[in-house]
């Protein structure tokens, strides 16, 4: 390998141009050859990205099924889409479910992180513990969390002398069994982005703080949190996209399929949208229902940004 | 502050609340089908492993063998293009003066916030289809070639490892940009590197819904594989358990090695899975 730091040392700044080079060449390396490295990106994004993205709202503004018959119907997927039961019922699952899976999973990242900031042996033995969840595929984690929620013999039920109870049976019981799987999942990731942070606070704030006779309650609640909100703000937005494009988790608890339950008691909004492209073949339908999905994210994300931002109010 | 009895315990549950699913996946998958219906479940490993894993090969309609395969091969593939485009992109993003280089920058930014794949499933496999690629391992490949965050990971760590000087004394000393991307820039990214690599590979091994829609069960991922599995053999239970264990031994042995990185990667606030 060419040693740079030398060289440059032993010829401190020459301005002359010591390398024979065409002018040519030189204008192509410096004005061209940035875009070169950049375009790849780019070309791939715009094909595989931008363009899919884009053509789903196209695709959304007909009725355009898997023969290729298609016909312009403006607005009216959407219209449809308004008065859809079942998508509403979507709607209403995927919500519940982020609710009943991000809360508990952002306090408990926070109650853990504040546990491992602490000091103590085995420092790295709990970081990487927190995070084995995370290196499982979702698809086998799912497998065996059905498994282990099973009606019969299932280890939880065992485990709450709840035998014979189907946790898919119903809305509640089979958000709960899901949102445990997402948690148990992502709890750890959410802990170690609170802890890189927490250890970023400058040590003299909590010193001052005991000076002045502040509960280490107190800290917490007006030093740590504060501090955090860049963090919170980050794993709020990670956690909302995560949550509203709930997939895998629920597909694997009804075995492969993407109905979410006899009743859809637990089809997520992606899912309904599967349903509709890949089993129905209405693609334009489809279309409009990964729109509206789109269009929730960004606006959920958007609060959430919002109302993460006023936490711990002033520093 | 010192760790008090309270936080320890809650350390310990935590470990082996993480640990046990996993745990648990591997005792069944060396035991029999008699597991089902133990009271209390077993908890340790029986000697049943090599009969299971013969059985898992000779399922036909899983195609376990292959799904394997087929995800190592497209999980390689991917990590090394995501690796060399970010890298190129991060480095001229990072090191290098061009016209409109904030406004791309700020592009990539804005659709690293956007799910994109499955907000576009539906073109993209229209467009699948018009390829003549569906069932092929390229429709789960090219989609995967580059992704925003691994540019911007690239221009962070490049923005601070590599000294403006050093690139402009190979500058002097004639070196084109290409030279200094591959003598300069490539061995002071190492590090973001390892970290990107090791990330890109676990998420396109875990990758789910793209492959479900555009491959079929004749030539699957791992994860089409269990699922066919799950959905076939639901009530043989140590059949699937095994084909869950097999597929998630590679993230093992990835987290075993490298667990140190990934973790820095985490907390240096530069990871997002």
């Amino acid at each position: 390998m060419l040693d740079v730091r030398k060289r440059s040392a032993a010829s401190p700044a020459p301005p002359a141009v010591t390398k024979p080079r065409s002018r040519w060449s030189t204008w192509f390396d410096i004005k061209a050859v940035p875009y070169l490295l950049v375009s790849p990106y780019f070309i791939l994004f715009a094909v595989f990205g931008l363009f899919p993205l884009g053509f789903t709202l196209w695709v959304s503004l007909h009725d355009w099924e898997l023969a290729g018959d298609r016909d312009w119907v403006g607005f009216a997927n959407y219209t449809e889409l308004l008065q859809d039961g079942e998508f509403w019922n979507s709607v209403a699952n995927t919500f519940g479910m982020f609710v009943l899976a991000t809360i508990p999973q952002l306090v408990l990242a926070l109650m853990l992180a504040n546990a491992l900031n602490k000091r103590m042996r085995f420092r790295l033995l709990y970081r990487l513990g927190v995070l084995v969840p995370m290196v499982t595929s979702i698809v086998a984690v799912a497998v065996v969390f059905g498994q282990l929620f099973a009606r019969d013999y299932g280890f939880v039920n065992w485990l709450l002398r709840t035998d014979g109870l189907d946790w898919t049976a119903d809305k509640w019981s089979s958000w709960s069994a899901i949102s445990v799987m997402v948690d148990w999942r992502w709890t750890g990731y959410n802990a170690l982005i609170y802890l890189a942070a927490m250890q970023a606070i400058p040590r003299d704030l909590y010193e001052a703080a005991s000076i002045d006779g502040a509960s280490s309650r107190r800290q917490f609640w007006q030093i740590t949190i504060p501090m955090l909100k860049p963090a919170i703000v980050f794993t709020t937005i990670t956690s909302t996209i995560g949550g509203l494009s709930l997939f895998t988790e629920p597909v694997m608890f009804a075995q492969g399929d993407v109905g979410g339950g006899s009743l859809g008691q637990f089809q997520t909004v992606a899912m309904y949208m599967y349903e509709n492209a890949f089993r129905h073949f209405e693609y334009g339908y489809a279309s409009a229902v990964s729109w509206m999905l789109f269009m929730m994210i960004l606006l959920v994300c958007f609060f959430s940004f919002l109302f993460t931002r006023r936490i711990g109010g002033t520093k | 502050m010192k760790a008090t009895v309270l936080t320890r315990a809650t350390l310990v549950v935590t470990l082996i609340l993480s640990a046990f699913p996993i745990y648990w996946m591997f005792v069944v998958a060396t035991r029999s089908n008699d597991v089902v219906g133990m009271v209390p479940p077993p908890m340790l490993p029986g000697g049943n492993l090599g009969e299971n894993l013969e059985r898992l090969f000779a399922t036909e309609d899983a195609n376990f063998a292959k799904g394997m395969l087929n995800s190592a091969l497209v999980a390689t593939t991917v990590t090394l293009s995501v690796v060399v485009l970010s890298s190129l992109a991060g480095f001229a993003f990072a090191k290098l003066r061009f016209r409109g280089r904030d406004g791309l920058l700020l592009v990539v930014l804005i659709t690293m916030m956007v799910p994109l794949q499955q907000m576009g499933i539906i073109p993209l496999y229209m467009m699948m289809v018009k390829f003549g690629w569906t069932g092929e391992l390229k429709a789960v490949i090219f989609p995967f070639l580059v992704n925003a965050f691994g540019v911007f990971l690239m221009r962070q760590y490049a923005v601070q490892a590599v000294p403006d000087e050093l690139i402009e004394a190979a500058r002097v000393d004639g070196c084109s940009t290409l030279r200094i991307y591959w003598s300069v820039v490539l061995p002071a990214l190492r590090p973001a590197i390892a970290v990107l690599a090791l990330f890109t590979f676990m998420q396109t091994w875990n990758e789910f819904i793209w492959p479900m829609a555009v491959l079929t069960q004749s030539n699957p991922t791992v994860q089409l594989s269990i699922s066919a599995l799950n959905g076939a053999h639901f009530q043989d239970y140590t059949l699937v358990f095994t084909g869950t264990a097999l597929a998630t031994v590679p993230l093992i042995v990835i987290f075993v090695l490298f667990g140190r990185q990934i973790i820095g990667g985490i907390m240096e606030g530069a990871v997002k899975a």
